[in-house]
């Protein structure tokens, strides 16, 4: 039975959609069978991303309304075995994803994949609501920003209460924060709220920090998972750890320590805390 | 106070360390007014019964609040008791 993981946040363009295509990818190129699903009804942009745009024919409305069958809708990417994309409709009509089409695409898509990935669409309405409604998993990616650390609080109690498992009284779903466009170099300036912070605020546990990356956008001009770039990037190995981390895999975090702390730094930070 | 203590203070409020006062505040306000537990309510229920077995009481003057703070959960109980005088 494939394990549903949800990428959600609340707020938009935190790196949900990169996000879900480069832990789909990392997945299959871990051998994993992996479907990543697109949930932004009217307004995809998972195909972009995988770079397989040019190659939707079929979409998940058309599956649910049984257009067509979800084998024509899948899209298999071309770089890596195992790896398959559902894009979401352009439609604007709201209505057209309902609770008993995405359960019944979930279930069809659990007895052929090792994992279904939720790219979940900003905001809390339909889209939204049904990407996390039947995860296992959730993963709640966050900028360490104060507006994202708020909505991503709110997401997580929304996961406890409005999810299928909250709401048959089933072992709640899994949480874990993933800490995106991160700078250690503003976070020692005392400009950017560092992750010790952020866990402290949202108290769960910690599946990686991507660090703001300049290949992110190169990975998404190519429409390439970051994780599958030939190049091995900084935010690319970052996920690739995570993906491990969510694996099981006892990874030690980076890019979140100072390679080495100078006496006058710690001078400083112990000062800070005895005023504070 | 010394000028050594002026800089440092002006260190210490960095605009992070704002951000996350901030964020600590509204996060644990928005928690206690969203999904409290769903004991909650009966609990505090039952806290007014047995206050006021003891004491009269006005139900108003009974807070119950649950705020998460890290990885534990803090259970605030706030009675306002009427002047004992009059009770007694």
């Amino acid at each position: 039975m494939a394990k549903i993981i949800v990428i959600t946040s609340g707020k938009g363009g935190v790196g949900k959609t990169t996000t879900s295509a480069a832990i789909a990818a990392g997945l299959a190129k871990r051998g994993f069978k992996t479907a990543v699903v697109d949930f932004d009804i009217g307004l995809r942009n998972l195909d972009l991303i995988m770079g397989c745009e040019r190659r939707v024919v079929y979409d998940f409305i058309n599956v649910i309304r049984g257009e067509a069958n979800l084998k024509q809708a899948l899209i298999k990417d071309k770089r890596i075995d195992n790896l398959f994309i559902l894009p979401a409709s352009q439609t604007r009509d709201k209505d057209a994803l309902t609770k008993e089409g995405v359960d019944q695409v979930l279930q069809e898509l659990q007895t052929e994949f090792d994992y279904i990935i939720c790219d979940s669409p900003a905001g809390i309405e339909r889209g939204a609501h049904l990407a996390m409604y039947f995860a296992d998993v959730a993963i709640v990616v966050t900028n360490p920003e104060v507006s994202s650390v708020r909505d991503s609080d709110r997401m997580l109690g929304l996961l406890a209460s409005k999810s299928r498992r909250a709401e048959q009284g089933l072992e709640p779903i899994k949480e874990h924060l993933l800490l995106t466009r991160y700078s250690l170099t503003r976070v020692q300036k005392g400009e950017m709220l560092g992750v010790d912070d952020i866990l402290e605020i949202l108290a769960i546990p910690l599946l990686g920090v991507i660090p703001e990356s300049q290949a992110v956008l190169r990975a998404s001009n190519a429409g390439v998972p970051i994780t599958l770039l030939d190049e091995l990037t900084d935010a690319g190995q970052a996920y690739l750890d995570s993906v491990a981390r969510l694996l099981g895999e006892d990874i030690p975090h980076r890019f979140v320590k100072p390679e080495k702390k100078g006496f006058l730094s710690r001078l400083f930070k112990s000062r800070e805390e005895t005023i504070a | 106070m010394s000028i050594m203590d002026y800089i440092f203070r002006q260190r210490s409020k960095s605009t992070a360390n704002i951000a996350k006062e901030r964020l600590q505040i509204i996060v644990s306000h928005e928690r206690s007014t969203r999904n409290g537990p769903d004991y909650l309510p009966m609990l505090r229920e039952e806290l007014i019964k047995v206050i006021a077995k003891y004491v009269d009481i006005d139900q108003d003057q009974v807070k119950v609040e649950l705020e998460r703070s890290g990885n534990c959960s803090i259970l605030e109980l706030n009675i306002t008791l009427p002047d004992l005088v009059t009770t007694e």
